[in-house]
């Protein structure tokens, strides 16, 4: 999760979040770059004893300043297309994780041989234990196996929510009457927290995502003994 | 615990569960149709193929896992109360 103080993205658990923060970073050399270019023309051309009157037109130099921006687009298009097919890529194996957004909750569905469901709301202040984080505890986590695909698909009950979990690379909306679908694959075990990230209603800020990383292993044994 | 034996019982953990495989008529986010066409397709099987027809089953488990639980029992009521839109 972020903290306080924090420069850089959250650390990444899934393969996609680690591309997103190489194109992160692939993205602040273009403008690194850019910033000190214009930065040191403009003070060299504050304190330029040249001028020319008679100077009306520089081709090669209009042709230059444009294929060179031109090609510092592509070089930012062509990661960040390859990115979003990435984003898009619908997984295969492992398993299904349903969240439906509420006002102003997250209820999940686990289909096993018979279908898991249950309610997560967040935990009030006057409950948290020492330790807990504010505004992020729920009741039920969803809780996934690590090193495996999940296929995330929400949909809403009521009005639009986006259910996130930063670590993950994951932001998809949940819309009603849709269903979207994204793929998660969480690389390690642990808690990860998310918040609703489209703006639904009174209690938007207190319908936070928490998911539980655990093994295969105690996932079946999880499901087996829910039910 | 052995290096095979983990790996048997990985295996094994493995089948326990499922996901509906890549279906080329949805390969985008937008998976609403590929639910909504399972449970069509499930209850036409089983209308053309008879009630106990095994294979109609996999239509089943394809929308069970897609389906949010309350679209599937807002649709259930509505083929029971004849004004479902679907053609079954
Ligand atoms: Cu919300």
């Amino acid at each position: 999760m972020s903290t306080w103080g924090q420069l850089n993205l959250i650390d990444a658990a899934s393969p996609l979040q680690s591309e997103m923060f190489l194109f992160h970073d692939h993205a602040i050399v273009l403008l690194l770059g850019i910033f000190s270019l214009v930065a040191i023309l403009g003070v060299k051309l504050t304190f330029n004893k040249f001028t020319s009157h008679t100077m009306l037109e520089a081709q090669s130099l209009e042709t230059i300043w444009t294929i060179i921006p031109a090609l510092l687009l592509l070089w930012l298009a062509l990661p960040s297309l390859r990115l979003l097919y990435l984003l898009d890529e619908q997984s295969n194996s492992g398993i299904v994780l349903k969240s439906t957004g509420h006002q102003w909750y997250w209820s999940y569905e686990i289909p096993f041989t018979q279908s898991l469901s249950f309610d997560s709301y967040m935990v009030p202040e006057s409950d948290l234990n020492h330790g807990d984080f504010r505004l992020l505890e729920v009741d039920n986590r969803a809780t996934v196996p690590f090193q495996m695909e999940t296929s995330v698909i929400t949909t809403s009950a009521d009005v639009l929510h986006a259910w996130t979990l930063p670590s993950m690379g994951v932001k998809m909306d949940a819309v009603p009457g849709r269903l979207n679908s994204m793929s998660m694959f969480v690389e390690k075990p642990g808690v990860y927290y998310g918040q609703c990230s489209e703006i639904c209603g009174a209690n938007h800020s207190f319908m936070p995502i928490v998911v539980e990383a655990v093994s295969l292993k105690d996932f079946v044994n999880y499901l087996e003994g829910a039910e | 615990m052995s290096a095979v034996e983990k790996n048997a019982e990985y295996e094994e953990l493995k089948k326990k569960i499922w996901c509906p495989p890549f279906d080329a008529r949805f390969p985008n986010q937008n998976q609403t149709r590929n639910c909504w066409q399972n449970y069509v397709d499930y209850f036409r099987c089983q209308k053309i193929k008879g009630e106990d027809y095994a294979p109609c089953e996999y239509f089943k488990k394809v929308y069970t896992h897609l389906c949010p639980g309350f679209w599937v029992e807002q649709w259930d009521d509505q083929r029971e109360n004849g004004v479902f839109p679907g053609k079954i």
